[in-house]
């Protein structure tokens, strides 16, 4: 399964930069049928971190109601250089790592 | 060739039979206003629930109600000593009323997020901001949808 | 100077290839993506924000990927695909000289893996011949469609047309009743295209995945309440080669985003 993140690669010291990022997950809801009639059990991603040189800048609680291969686009200020690292965790034990670096002058 | 009626309305039978006939989900019990309303009081507590400073933005009409683009700002300095804490995002009709909560904090810069949602039908969006001082903040958006969200048949 | 216009009216017409009753000229032909609105516009106009392009990248490593009972991938042959496969998906579905009938993109890559890769096929719909068709049509895009231009597929390519002409369905509708006769209009609020395959496999909001034209195809059978053709069957693979071939002269759009 990909990721797909968006960070600039080089900043200024300061500057606010936007992060993106796109993963793949089907985000069943829990709440469709099957045409026999089966509940669709529900597998979605319910927790999204990003860590910026270790330290939490960003999370998200997602719930059903999140499109299928989930987008988020937050922002954080560029304080040094170094590591971004994203964490997906989900249902029935999901969990998908991704990371990107930026060079802060 | 010149549209008669009747071919108008085989064609128009036909595009709505192309959107509605592979129903076959069963849609659950709508969220309720007063799950809508306990939802936010979850978050909120007693606290006064205050309107302003929010700016949600999502289509009026979408194309789609499988997949919404949706981007909450607040406005906020974003200093240390006042700044956005966290965005709770609400909706009225889907199955629960929960979307999303977001966390956020000084090093945040812009308090600003975008995502993608899923509205089963046309209804209220709720974004909800607390601020570093614990006080609250809201909006709330209509939306149109045009197609219902789980129309097509599983494979 | 009225005789000399209506001489070069009289010109043009005679150039022009036969038009079929409310087919589309040429030049009138539109993208799906020009009846979009602007946030779905900017879902595929963004790569990072493409959904479609996880499928792409997941079809890259594939394309490398050593795979069969011969330990080959494609790159084992094909080379860097930014190459080999640049304007490949443009001019398919191809006329295949052994088998004597066109074959879809599809239908190549689980042809390769049969006599190349000694692989089992891939099924139809699956997240990996979709990743790897993406990939794949992912290198044409940009480049003008010119399916159906070899003189073999000539009686394909009208079997197409005549299916694409034909009423079908306990609704009695044939394809060109909406995407040649009333595009443009809106039903049940959302658009009627003209239905050209510009960007397929692409990503449909309703599907929340991405998808083939032959799925695309079906849906719109079983909508007018006809009995779908099986996934690769003849009757899709000719539809699927006349709007390619109607199409002619659009860019690709691999991986497309559409409601």
């Amino acid at each position: 399964m990909s990721a797909l993140i968006n960070v600039p690669a080089k900043v200024r010291r300061g500057d606010v930069i936007e992060i993106r990022t796109l993963t793949s997950h089907i985000m069943e809801t829990g709440f469709r049928h099957t045409v026999d009639g089966k509940l669709v059990p529900r597998d979605i991603i319910t927790s999204f971190t990003c860590r910026y040189n270790g330290a939490e800048i960003f999370r998200a609680d997602l719930f059903p109601a999140i499109a299928a291969n989930p987008y988020l686009s937050f922002f954080t200020v560029a304080k040094e250089s170094g590591k971004f690292e994203f964490e997906w965790i989900g249902d029935n034990g999901y969990s998908s790592t991704a990371s990107a670096s930026i060079i802060v002058e | 060739m010149p549209t008669t009626r009747r071919q108008f309305l085989s064609l128009a039978g036909g595009i709505t039979a192309a959107g509605t006939i592979p129903i076959v989900t069963l849609r659950p019990l709508q969220a309720t206003p007063a799950m809508l309303n306990t939802a936010i009081r979850n978050v909120v507590g007693e606290a006064q629930l205050r309107t302003g400073r929010v700016k949600l933005d999502i289509p009026p009409l979408v194309e789609n109600g499988n997949t919404v683009p949706m981007t909450v700002s607040v406005a906020s300095a974003m200093t240390a000593d006042d700044h956005v804490k966290s965005i709770h995002v609400f909706n009225e009709k889907n199955p629960q009323p929960n979307i999303a909560n977001f966390h956020l904090g000084p090093s945040s810069g812009r308090p600003q997020v975008s995502t993608r949602i899923r509205l089963a039908d046309t209804q209220k969006v709720v974004a909800i901001a607390r601020l570093s001082d614990d006080t609250f903040w809201q909006v709330a958006a209509e939306i149109v949808v045009t197609l219902a969200a789980c129309t097509e048949e599983m494979n | 100077m009225s005789v000399w216009r209506a001489i070069a009216a009289a010109a043009l017409f005679a150039a022009a290839p036969a038009l079929l009753a409310g087919e589309i000229p040429p030049d009138a032909h539109r993208s799906g993506y020009s009846f979009m609105g602007p946030d779905t516009r900017a879902m595929q106009d963004d790569d990072t924000a493409n959904p479609g392009m996880l499928f792409v990248l997941d079809g890259e490593a594939l394309w490398g990927k050593k795979t069969g009972n011969a330990e080959k991938a494609c790159a084992d042959c094909h080379g860097d695909a930014r190459t080999s496969m640049n304007g490949v998906a443009a001019r398919y579905p191809a006329f295949d000289k052994p088998l004597g009938r066109p074959v879809t993109l599809d239908q190549r890559i689980n042809l390769c893996r049969a006599n190349h890769q000694l692989a089992t096929p891939l099924p139809y719909e699956s997240r990996d011949l979709l990743a790897l068709s993406a990939f794949v049509a992912h290198q044409s895009r940009g480049i003008p469609i010119t399916a159906g231009d070899d003189p073999n597929l000539k009686p394909f390519v009208d079997q197409g047309r005549n299916l694409f002409m034909q009423r079908e369905g306990q609704l009695n509708l044939a394809c060109t009743n909406c995407h040649d006769d009333n595009f443009d209009k809106r039903l049940a609020g959302a658009p009627v295209t003209q239905g050209q395959p510009t960007g397929y496999p692409l990503y449909r909001l309703e599907w929340q995945t991405l998808g083939s034209l032959e799925r695309r195809l079906r849906s719109c059978m079983s909508g007018v309440r006809a009995q779908a053709y099986d996934y690769g069957s003849p009757e899709l693979v000719a539809l699927e080669l006349y709007l390619m071939s109607r199409a002619r002269g659009l860019p690709v759009e691999t991986p497309a985003v559409r409601p």
